[in-house]
């Protein structure tokens, strides 16, 4: 027996093809502080070269995008981050 | 009340006792320009991402302190880049969140998530371990 219209409905995914919203986790999260000593927090926001990730890919708001750059470079001044790197993930 | 942080790593070649004494010394310098000790962190030996003066490791302090007039910064700013047994140090100023970070910090408020759950699989291994222990009681008798 066929399947009526509403079960091929949900035969394929609607979801598909959707892409996700970004959204900035500073603000949804209420983060208000960035510590430059926490190496593993800061390492979600630099590539594997340990280059900073833009804003475009990350989601992050402007201002805790400049927030994250300042975080980054004082952790590189310590050398809790490398300034070039190769494969650090 | 301002509130500032100096990071600063020590050569990893001195003794314990030593560098010790070295973080000491700051902090009486510190007080003596009229500051008072917030708190002081002791992070350890860490290896460096990148060597400094040809050493790949050093050991990390983080000293938070609390002043009226900062007019004394850029001296005592000076006074470290002349400490030789220092390979590195950063001063920053603390905003308002940044206070409060260091504050939950001390109290153990942040990763509380990861504390959490480590202390659930504590629990779950201990339990483990009281659910066992009678079966081997059991038998030996």
């Amino acid at each position: 027996m066929a399947a009526s219209r509403e079960d091929v409905k949900f035969l394929s995914n609607p979801r598909i093809g959707l892409r996700r919203k970004k959204y900035c986790r500073f603000r949804k999260f209420g983060i208000k502080y960035i510590d430059y000593k926490d190496p593993d927090f800061l390492l979600q926001f630099i590539n594997e070269q340990g280059k900073l990730l833009p804003r475009r890919i990350t989601g992050n708001s402007l201002k805790y995008q400049r927030r994250v750059a300042t975080a980054v470079k004082r952790a590189r001044h310590l050398a809790i981050l490398p300034f070039l790197a190769d494969l650090m993930k | 009340m301002r509130h500032y942080e100096v990071t600063f790593i020590a050569d990893p070649v001195l003794s314990g006792d030593e560098v010790k004494a070295t973080a000491q010394h700051i902090q009486d310098e510190l007080k003596r320009f009229g500051a008072n000790i917030v708190a002081v962190d002791e992070m350890g030996l860490r290896q460096l991402a990148y060597p400094i003066n040809k050493r790949s490791s050093g050991v990390y302090y983080c000293i938070e302190f609390a002043c009226e007039a900062a007019d004394f910064i850029g001296k005592f700013e000076l006074n470290m880049k002349r400490n030789e047994k220092l390979l590195r140090f950063l001063t920053v100023k603390l905003d308002k969140y940044g206070v409060k970070y260091n504050d939950d910090k001390r109290n153990g408020l942040i990763g509380k998530r990861a504390a959490a759950k480590k202390a659930a699989e504590e629990a779950a291994a201990l339990a483990l371990e009281d659910s066992l222990t009678p079966d081997v009681i059991d038998l030996d008798a």
